[in-house]
């Protein structure tokens, strides 16, 4: 299976990714640039983290309209799977692919540490390699990952079960909603409604080796692997 | 065509949790400002264009806002003054 990273200009997830494709996963790997109008017969795209556009105007808004977008989310559109990570998530929200956006950490501090996240929902094309309700250590690193939605947007991704992970783990109660960075309802993850795009601020390509210190990303991609090859 | 000077606020969504804005808020009633309430933090753009006249500027420019200037989700926008150059 072929994967497909996104590189725009301020990327720094990229390398991460097609490592954690080709060495973890063992599957083809390919760039993207963002200039081109290619995915290179890609089964999978990924828009990684990183600062494109050094965040100008807000995180992910010029992105979105570089000319590889058009064919990314005429992918999206087919039902194929878009793996939007940090700055990707950040971008998918700002193209309308993913309902939301991704503001200031309330803190008003850059967080680079990691986190302990809840899998809600196992049945997602992204997620089918977790049991509900697990436990995952995965870091987070931005400045701007404070998920935020009106209430009938909110109630809607919770009501579909689109709300794949949850910050847990506050001091003092491991399994309370805990946000390291203001996220309404402690989101770190969501689906679209057609389930087909994931958005995540935490990295799971930089959790797939215990030399890392966790290899719980993994399952993101194994998950994906799991459904698109089946 | 004639060239105008279109500014832009754009400040957060009322209601939204503005972090920036209680900090600044804080930092002035600190300095003695006693009497500031709420404070929002937003940008302020200026566009120069070429354009027929001066609605066509202002529609213009409330485009630019809802297709790339503001993200609606978020934020609130106002043309704060149209000026021709």
């Amino acid at each position: 299976m072929r994967f497909g990273i996104v590189t725009f200009p301020g990327s720094n997830c990229d390398y991460d990714t097609y490592r954690a494709v080709a060495d973890v996963l063992g599957e083809e790997a390919v760039y993207l640039w963002h200039k081109d109008h290619d995915l290179q017969g890609s089964d999978v795209v990924i828009l990684p983290g990183g600062f494109s556009y050094g965040d100008y105007l807000r995180a992910g808004a010029i992105a979105r309209f570089s000319p590889i977008m058009r064919e990314v989310v005429a992918h999206a559109d087919r039902g194929a799977p878009l793996l939007a990570i940090c700055n990707g998530f950040q971008i998918a929200c700002e193209a309308g692919l993913l309902p939301g956006a991704l503001l200031r950490n309330d803190s008003l501090k850059f967080v680079c540490e990691p986190v302990r996240l809840r899998v809600e929902n196992a049945e997602t094309l992204f997620s089918s390699q977790y049991d509900v309700g697990q436990l995952l250590t995965i870091p987070i690193a931005h400045g701007d990952g404070r998920y935020t939605a009106d209430e009938d947007t909110l109630s809607r991704i919770e009501g579909e079960g689109r709300v794949v992970f949850r910050y847990v783990g506050g001091p003092g109660d491991a399994d309370a909603w805990w946000s390291p960075n203001g996220s309404m309802h402690a989101i770190a993850g969501i689906v679209s409604g057609a389930g087909n795009v994931l958005g995540m601020m935490p990295h799971p390509e930089r959790a797939v080796d215990e030399l890392l210190g966790s290899a719980d990303g993994v399952g993101i991609f194994e998950s994906i692997l799991a459904r698109v090859a089946a | 065509m004639s060239r105008f000077r279109v500014a832009v606020h754009i400040v957060p969504r009322r209601g939204l949790l503005d972090p920036q804005g209680k900090a600044v808020t804080d930092a002035l009633r600190t300095l003695g400002f006693g009497g500031v309430q709420d404070v929002h933090v937003g940008r302020h753009v200026v566009v120069e264009m070429d354009a027929s006249d001066r609605s066509v500027a202002e529609r213009t420019t409330r485009d630019m806002c809802e297709r790339l200037l503001a993200n609606p989700v978020i934020e609130d926008y106002e043309i704060a003054s149209v000026s021709a150059l």
